[in-house]
């Protein structure tokens, strides 16, 4: 059972600009019959002015991939073509009141229909750089290509790891059995073993009274830190270059989903960051926060408090 | 008008009759089973008494032999995980690539636990190849898990047989016969099968109730210990009201099934003549010959399968399709796969599935309905030639995807 949107529903039984445009001097065919979705997009564009004088689709695929070729047409009509590209699957998940997680890849494929056309348009060649695999995370509709190649890439080896690189797994968690299982496989690839971290333990302190004339126990070697903690005390300076770092390594990602962050002070314990962009009023910006926080810990060995102001907010806070 | 429903391998209509068999269990029938008083004693007569009707149903020699679970899933797990317990010095899993999730997914992870799983194949009709599975039956093999009928296309498998080389071979044999009971005779007494999965849903009854059959004798390690409910092989306090409705609707089943493998035999082979007749490139998937009366799949080449479900809901009709989209992966049906139907047809799969409540009248608004759905939709497809109503010649040469 899909929930689709009112509008999805009206652009896939009503559809809008089905078919050939005729005079068509742009064609974008993305997608094949082997994957279930395919899509042709043909526009007609004024050769003086760059501007698409009509655009049409035909597609093979489900409700969403009908609705997202009908919503794009409609998107694109009497726009300068660069203008055209600006606009991103987001864009047309939106016009359409937004898809299932499941259906995200049905506007990607809008998107490259166009980007397709549009380098038909100008004679240009487009490679083929795009993957899609099953879908890890329905919360952050992550699929396994994106998951394996960023563990790859980035020698993760762990679900909190995957998670601040990739954001799946960061919501409802339904998804980690996935997420070790692929990290299972790509270590096993360089040689190494996946290692589950130990449950935290409780914070709650447990008594335990010694008989009087039992000999009280050696006290237990501390536990070695999870993560490379820097040695000695920081200075505040140091301390500020490695949450530079640790958030220059973060933002590629925020930066895909149109995101971004920023570090505007740190006061202590507390780090305080500016959230760019779409993760502005982003209902998961808590899930960001919360894996930029606990990237910032393994990166300082030491517990921090991330909070998302905006520079006003930060004046009333710390006074500046 | 009403809605059309014809999608009942997926679930049934629990039958009014069922119902109202259940409804004192929610009220005035409320003991616990296992209590000694008279409130317990009640419920417990009841279940009782359900137990010896699906012991009719199923053909089964003792009423001991029937567990009531939770479902078929759970069934299906009990039984295969129960073996490998049993028998731990065995390793080895037969069942096939056409078999429903419940098997499939639990097999997938017994492989990341050191089992070897074989999985059957089988041919453009979804038949399986029995000297390859006689080649597979050495004393390694723990459980060979065949469904008596698939899903997906009917296609029903020769599992008694099967049962037999097993047995030949000192192999415990289960069958998923989810889509099977209430619709083809079974007499187990007087077969090799020592275990049988149902579902209560699949047969007009309510969701919840499943049962494994355990044949007298069979090495059985239970997968949910506490109580003694079930003679201490499926802990956890009966779902009374639902093992009631199940007996009604198995005594249902019974009365009904010569009608229903005449009558809606006679509905199906009705639709699926009056779309063949008027819609051009689309076939039948599975076997026609050796099916489940109720069951037609039909593949629709050139256009997807939820697309078509979304229009057909519209004109309210109910079905289901094996396509990638429809089940949220990027792959079509596995079975489609295992049968090797091309991909131009693979991704448009529709499966009709009837029961005793659909009519003629019915069949005959989806022969109506269905036709122009599928011209519509191949209109939009950029493989399908709309001039001349046909697929485009080589669409793979003249449709040159960028990204594919």
């Amino acid at each position: 059972m899909w929930d689709y949107s009112e509008k999805v529903k009206e652009h896939f039984y009503d559809p809008k600009n089905a078919g050939a445009v005729a005079d068509a001097n742009a064609t974008g065919d993305v997608g094949s019959l082997s994957c279930g979705d395919a899509l042709r997009l043909t526009l007609k564009v004024d050769p003086e002015t760059d501007i698409i004088l009509d655009a049409g689709f035909q597609t093979f695929g489900c409700g969403s991939a009908i609705a997202s070729s009908s919503a794009l047409t409609e998107m694109i009509k009497g726009l300068h073509v660069d203008e055209a590209l600006k606009i991103s699957n987001q864009d047309i998940a939106d016009y359409l009141d937004g898809l299932p997680p499941e259906k995200m890849h049905c506007s990607v494929m809008g998107r490259e229909a166009l980007q397709a056309a549009v380098a038909n348009y100008r004679g240009e060649e487009l490679e083929d750089d795009h993957e899609e695999g099953a879908l890890v995370c329905k919360c952050f509709a992550i699929d396994e290509v994106m998951v394996r190649d960023t563990v790859r890439a980035n020698n993760l080896s762990s679900v909190e790891e995957v998670t601040n690189y990739t954001k799946a797994g960061g919501g409802c968690s339904s998804c980690h059995e996935a997420i070790e299982n692929i990290l299972t496989e790509e270590m096993a690839a360089r040689g190494e073993t996946f290692v589950a971290p130990p449950i935290a333990a409780s914070k709650k302190k447990k008594v335990v009274k010694l008989k009087p004339e039992e000999p009280k126990p050696e006290p237990a070697a501390a536990p070695a830190p999870a993560a490379a903690k820097p040695s000695g005390k920081l200075t505040t300076v140091q301390r500020i270059k490695i949450i530079e770092n640790a958030l220059a390594e973060i933002r590629p990602t925020l930066q895909r989903d149109h995101g971004d962050v920023e570090l505007l002070d740190v006061d202590g314990k507390n780090i305080y960051v500016k959230l760019i962009g779409a993760c502005v009023g982003c209902q998961l910006a808590t899930a960001t926060v919360g894996g930029i926080q606990q990237k910032l810990m393994e990166a300082l060995g030491e517990f921090v408090k991330v909070t998302p102001v905006t520079e006003e907010q930060l004046t009333n806070l710390v006074g500046v | 008008m009403n809605d059309i429903y014809m999608d009942n391998n997926a679930t049934t209509m629990v039958d009014p009759a069922v119902v109202d068999e259940m409804l004192p269990f929610f009220t005035e029938q409320f003991g616990n089973p296992s209590s000694l008083h008279s409130f317990g004693n009640k419920v417990g007569f009841a279940l009782k008494k359900a137990r010896k009707t699906v012991q009719t149903l199923l053909g089964a020699e003792h009423d001991s032999e029937i567990i009531f679970t939770s479902c078929g899933t759970e069934a299906d797990s009990t039984a295969i995980l129960s073996a490998l317990r049993a028998q731990p010095e065995r390793k080895e899993i037969i069942t096939t690539e056409v078999e429903h999730p419940a098997i499939l997914n639990l097999c997938e992870n017994l492989e990341t636990q050191g089992y070897t799983v074989h999985y059957l194949k089988v041919d453009e009709k979804g038949r399986l190849d029995l000297n390859a599975y006689q080649k597979l039956l050495t004393d390694q093999v723990a459980i060979a898990s065949i469904m008596w009928a698939n899903n997906e296309t009917g296609t029903i498998f020769p599992v008694e047989k099967m049962a037999e080389m097993a047995q030949e071979e000192g192999i415990m044999f289960h069958t998923d016969a989810v889509q099977a009971v209430g619709k083809l005779p079974i007499n187990l007494q007087d077969s090799a099968i020592h275990m049988l999965s149902l579902s209560g849903h699949k047969l007009h009854a309510p969701k919840g109730i499943g049962v494994l059959y355990l044949k007298r004798g069979t090495r059985f390690r239970p997968l949910l210990r506490g109580g003694h409910q079930e003679r201490g092989r499926r802990a956890g306090t009966e779902n009374a009201a639902a093992i009631v409705g199940l007996g009604k609707a198995a005594q249902l089943a019974m009365d009904n099934m010569a009608h229903e493998n005449s009558y809606v035999k006679n509905l199906r082979d009705k639709l699926q003549e009056g779309i063949l007749k008027t819609v051009p490139n689309c076939f039948v998937t599975g076997d026609p010959e050796n099916r489940l009366p109720n069951t037609v799949n039909i593949a629709f080449e050139y256009i997807e399968g939820e697309a078509i479900l979304l229009l057909m809901n519209k004109h309210g009709i109910a079905a289901s399709s094996g396509s990638a989209c429809t089940s949220g992966s990027l792959e079509p049906s596995h079975v489609m796969k295992a049968m090797g139907i091309p991909y131009t047809a693979a991704h448009g799969t529709v499966r009709f599935s009837l029961s005793r409540y659909n009519t003629e009248e019915e069949v005959n608004r989806v022969i109506e309905a269905v036709p122009p759905i599928v011209a519509k939709l191949r209109k939009l497809s950029p493989y399908w030639d709309a001039e001349a109503n046909a697929p485009m010649e080589e669409p793979e040469k003249s449709f040159a995807p960028v990204y594919a």
